[in-house]
């Protein structure tokens, strides 16, 4: 009672705040401007908002809040064209949406995965505002009891969905999310500083691998190439009609499904330290596990796609606890926004504990901004869809360039150096060969993004939990095995068994012929190779800096021994088996292009891009590309050209980006763009 | 001692002004975009406080200029200043914002640096401070004065960002008062810290001062944590004096001098004292890049010392950067020579320090 004496006045200021026609136009044009940079495939929450922030000084607070919520909000919605129509990850937050949604779009099914995986968004988001409403004011002392062992728990139960995803061949599916691990794992340790697998004088490396190049590499590039060589359009049909009633009927047919991955969304979303990286996967997983027919998973079900969608956007609700209660970002568009903030009105507006009590209006505020942008962000969707889902029926040859920018632009805001571009490529070269051989992408994807989190909470859950051993044995056990870690630790059980007992029913991503031996067995020998370095790498650490040794040991152990068994497995396996998949031999019909001709063509640019800079070799390669491979005339060809270089340099100079410099950069001084 | 600092910035930004105005010609910057690089992630402290001087700085700078925060991380901050120390001045339109974490791995020798302070100009000098906190309970414990000699035999666990980095200065100060402090390396910010505080996994903790005013208030108000020392700010001499913000804290050197065996001299003192001038009295610098003429320094001093000129700015900084000297002209290099110029006694105590108690080897 006392609760809904201080929240109902407080949500009446805070509607009144909303409800006044220059607060939603702000937010109508967050939206709009979201939706503008989060329809491209890697760009997010972190590059809008650093737009946004040089106008957010002085701003009266909630105007200038509308304006960052409506772009923040619509991320998770936006994202979905990359994901469904491309088989592009838009986002960390829509990974899992590419299994299902992907294969909808190439059956023609676009319009209807995008306003199914729409209808989801908006009902997760809302789900996720009328949740925090009510939990916002007991969601403190909830928080505080997820202490680090709970929080590797967590962790662990997200690793546990490798199970699910592992594919037709279980053991490949743990090396796979070994390798992801091991992977992350690259660069300093984050306990002792010792180097792993890097050295100094590759400063790149030595700060590790970043998700969204991991991301678009493991799963961007593979699909970019294979589409290329079959030189048809993404959809292998004509598209059938009244698209996107079909997918509301498809979520409202499934809305149980949805109400409970939005609560998943927002719960993982509460908790500080994971963000929201693996919000998608848990979903899903569970998405499959609760479902009585799983034949059509991985091959275009629609529950795939509602799963994970209804979560991604209640997460971002749920994101919101840590960031406003603790001033502790859940993400990096979350940390921005906290600074933001404090460039609001007078700086009145403190996030962190003090903003219950004294701003619960603007609170509440936030919170149903979020909302209502969804509201808003998901109709501009759906109404854009059935136009945007035509991008399906045009031939690749001509999107694939244009995208392939993009990419490349995207994965070169990590860092902003070349090397960005050269570890897309290696990354990519990693995940069309794990394509090709059908080793779990999702399980290695799981695998990389968990893999911090798990060793730093291994690491500190270690060390706390010995330092309450000394103090006395209860005390250690009662910190170690909290009931919320039993809990936990039933559900990964249960989740593991299950999965495993499922695994062979679901192909994550659709089944694929045996070729020869040869082939598989060579990619399994270099992955030994490298995981065999890894633990070398690894076991060299010195003593005093033993905290950054013992995981990636570990990790590389288990990754062995899979490896072994997979290899007695193949030596005995005859040449039809599973276990020789081989997309090569699936595909040899439709293929109208070699996989090495078009990988050079990528090549070729990234070497062009060192040696002259980008846009020099972008314009080269957009050219030659137009007129050589998709044989179009000279004159389309210059006029494609034209526009690409002239989209990507707005696009830049609205984002206030330069571009990668190649030698030709350190001799000569060039104009902006060329630079 | 505030007032004092703030008089000893009042007649150096008046003589650096007068002498830009004798001059006659500052640069001008109409129609130029001034990129401030900020050598780590849009998500961290540097980008807070080079987002509330941007726009502030764009008003005053002649010509109003467009000024951007751009982000250049990597590797603790020395990619960025190590790219910088490329750069030579062309036009004055490239600044750069270093910290703490700059500077440290600078005075420690850290194989990465590539980039020497003594070539840039310093044109902004932001301090801020420091307060170490304990939970109610063993704050309760604490003798007179903040004498720690009731806590000694405490198993204390704080949640740490690495020893190498600012951390350094609360870690040697616990030590010198002869408390057991295990660092729990691999936490991603100070508010990571605070919650493992909060959550009761952390038993001793600090925040820098606005980090302190907005999230550790709240908890000792509600009777959860009580703060212990702050590490103090230094007057005009140089001496160690109470933080003008925290005026009723005492400072670390109280509570050394009321606590057994820890000396407020010799050379571990005096290694503690000059990290922490070095950490957090000038935490934060703009400078322009090397071979920058005297017009354009006057500018950007000019500009700097016009904003804090401005009659709101108390009111607007207050909240983002803590009621601490931003210091301009003579005062700015008087701090950036007290931030890195460490005499090699106090950087060989710390280095070895650093390998006999936590392995640490800068090679």
């Amino acid at each position: 009672m006392e609760i809904f004496a201080t929240a109902l006045p407080a949500l009446n200021d805070a509607f009144a705040m909303i409800l006044q026609p220059h607060v939603i136009g702000y937010l109508v044009l967050g939206v709009v401007m979201g939706l503008c940079i989060g329809v491209f495939p890697g760009l997010g929450g972190i590059a809008g908002l650093s737009l946004l922030l040089p106008f957010m000084f002085g701003m009266e607070p909630v105007t200038g809040l509308a304006l960052m919520i409506g772009m923040v909000a619509v991320v998770p919605t936006s994202d979905t064209f990359a994901s469904v129509l491309m088989g592009i990850p838009g986002s960390s937050a829509s990974q899992a949406t590419v299994l299902d949604g992907f294969p909808m779009a190439k059956k023609g099914l676009a319009a209807r995965a995008l306003s199914a995986a729409f209808a989801s968004s908006l009902f997760g988001g809302l789900v996720g505002a009328a949740f925090l409403t009510v939990f916002i004011l007991a969601a403190r002392p909830i928080v505080l009891l997820f202490q680090t062992p709970e929080l590797l728990m967590i962790t662990i139960f997200g690793l546990s969905m490798v199970g699910i995803l592992a594919g037709r061949v279980a053991l490949k599916g743990l090396v796979a999310a070994c390798l992801g691990i091991l992977l992350g794992t690259i660069g300093e340790g984050a306990s002792s500083g010792a180097l792993r697998m890097s050295t100094y004088d590759l400063p790149y490396l030595a700060d590790g691998l970043k998700l969204v190049i991991v991301g678009l590499g493991i799963f961007a590039i593979p699909e970019i190439i294979a589409l290329l060589r079959r030189d048809k359009a993404i959809s292998d049909r004509a598209p059938l009609g009244g698209g996107w009633i079909e997918g509301v009927k498809d979520w409202w047919a499934n809305k149980w499904l949805s109400m409970r991955c939005s609560l998943i969304g927002v719960v993982v979303g509460v908790i500080p330290g994971l963000g929201g990286s693996v919000v998608d996967w848990i979903a899903y997983g569970h998405t499959v596990q609760t479902a009585k027919d799983k034949s059509g998973f991985g091959s275009g079900d629609v529950r795939g796609v509602i799963g994970p969608e209804s979560s991604n956007n209640a997460k971002e609700g749920g994101g919101l606890v840590p960031t406003l209660l603790f001033g502790i970002p859940g993400s990096g568009s979350m940390a921005i926004f906290i600074s933001a903030v404090a460039l609001l009105g007078t700086g009145s507006i403190e996030v962190g504990p003090s903003m219950l009590k004294n701003n619960l209006d603007f609170t509440y505020a936030i919170v149903w901004l979020l909302a209502i942008a969804n509201v808003v962000g998901t109709l501009l969707c759906i109404a854009a869809s059935g136009g945007i889902a035509k991008l399906t029926e045009i031939r690749f040859a001509l999107l694939a360039p244009f995208l392939f920018m993009i990419i490349a632009f995207a994965a070169f805001q990590s860092r902003q150096e070349i090397w960005d571009l050269v570890a897309l490529f290696g990354i990519g070269l990693l995940g069309i060969l794990m394509r090709r051989f059908d080793w779990s992408r999702p399980a290695f994807l799981i695998g990389f993004v968990l893999s911090a989190p798990a060793e730093r909470y291994t690491n500190q859950a270690y060390q706390i939990g010995a330092s309450r051993f000394r103090r006395g044995f209860e005390e250690g056990i009662e910190y170690v095995f909290s009931p919320i870690v039993i809990v936990l630790i039933i559900i990964t059980l249960l989740s593991v068994v299950i999965g495993l007992r499922q695994a062979k029913n679901i192909q994550a991503e659709g089944t694929v012929a045996a070729g020869n031996k040869r082939a598989p067995m060579i990619f399994l020998l270099a992955v030994t190779i490298y995981i065999t370095l890894t633990y070398w790498n690894a076991s060299i650490i010195p003593d005093f800096a033993r905290m950054d040794r013992v995981f990636p040991v570990f990790v590389a152990t288990v990754g062995l021994i899979g490896c072994v068994l997979l290899l007695v497995q193949m030596m005995r396996a005859n040449e039809t088996a599973p276990i020789f998949a081989d997309r090569e031999a699936e595909d040899a019909s439709e293929n109208m292009f070699g996989l090495w001709p078009t990988l050079a063509w990528f090549a070729g640019l990234l070497v062009a891009t060192a040696l002259v800079g980008f846009i020099l070799a972008l314009t080269g390669f957009l050219f030659l590309f137009i007129r050589m491979r998709a044989g179009k005339s000279w004159s389309f060809a210059a006029a494609y050209t034209a526009a690409g270089i002239a989209f990507i340099c707005a696009m830049a100079w609205t984002l206030n980006r330069d571009f990668p410099p190649g030698l030709l950069q350190d001799v000569a001084d060039l104009p902006w763009p060329l630079t | 001692m505030l007032r004092k600092t703030m008089g000893a910035l009042a007649l150096s930004t008046a003589l650096v002004g007068m002498q830009a105005a004798a001059d006659g010609h500052g640069i001008d910057l109409s129609g130029k975009t001034v990129e401030w690089i900020i050598p780590f992630s849009e998500t961290g402290g540097s980008a807070k406080w080079a987002n509330f001087y941007a726009p502030l700085l764009s008003e005053e700078l002649p010509g109003n200029p467009t000024v951007v925060v751009t982000f250049n991380p990597g590797a603790g901050s020395t990619k960025g200043a190590n790219a910088f120390q490329d750069m030579t001045y062309e036009d004055g339109t490239t600044i750069f914002g270093s910290s703490g974490s700059t500077q440290f791995p600078y005075l420690l020798s850290d194989p990465r640096v590539r980039y020497e302070y003594s070539d840039w100009n310093v044109v902004l000098a932001s301090g801020t401070g420091g307060v170490a906190y304990l939970p109610t309970d063993l704050a309760g414990r604490l003798g007179d004065g903040g004498n720690a000699s009731g806590i000694a035999g405490e198993d204390f666990i704080y949640g740490s960002q690495g020893a190498t980095r600012l951390d350094l200065v609360p870690l040697l100060a616990w030590e010198m008062l002869g408390l057991q402090v295990e660092p729990v390396f691999g936490i991603e910010g100070r508010g990571d810290g605070r919650l493992m505080f909060e959550r009761g996994e952390a038993n001793i903790d600090y925040q820098t001062s606005s980090s302190y005013l907005s999230g550790v208030t709240p908890l000792v108000d509600a009777g959860t944590a009580v703060p212990w020392f702050s590490f103090g700010a230094l007057d005009t001499d140089g001496n160690i004096v109470r933080d003008p913000t925290f005026p009723d804290m005492p400072t670390f050197k109280e509570v050394c001098e009321a606590t057994d065996g820890c000396e407020t001299s010799g050379e571990q003192w005096d290694a503690w004292k000059a990290f922490f001038i070095a950490g957090f009295p000038a935490q934060k610098m703009v400078f322009l890049p090397a071979g920058a003429p005297d017009d354009a320094i006057a500018t950007f001093t000019d500009a700097f010392a016009a904003i804090q000129e401005r009659d709101d700015f108390a009111e607007i900084s207050a909240a983002r950067l803590g009621v601490y000297p931003q210091l301009t002209g003579d005062a700015a290099q008087t701090a950036l020579t007290s931030a890195t110029d460490v005499p090699e006694v106090a950087k060989d105590f710390v280095i070895n320090w650093l390998s006999d108690r936590y392995g640490v080897v800068l090679q």
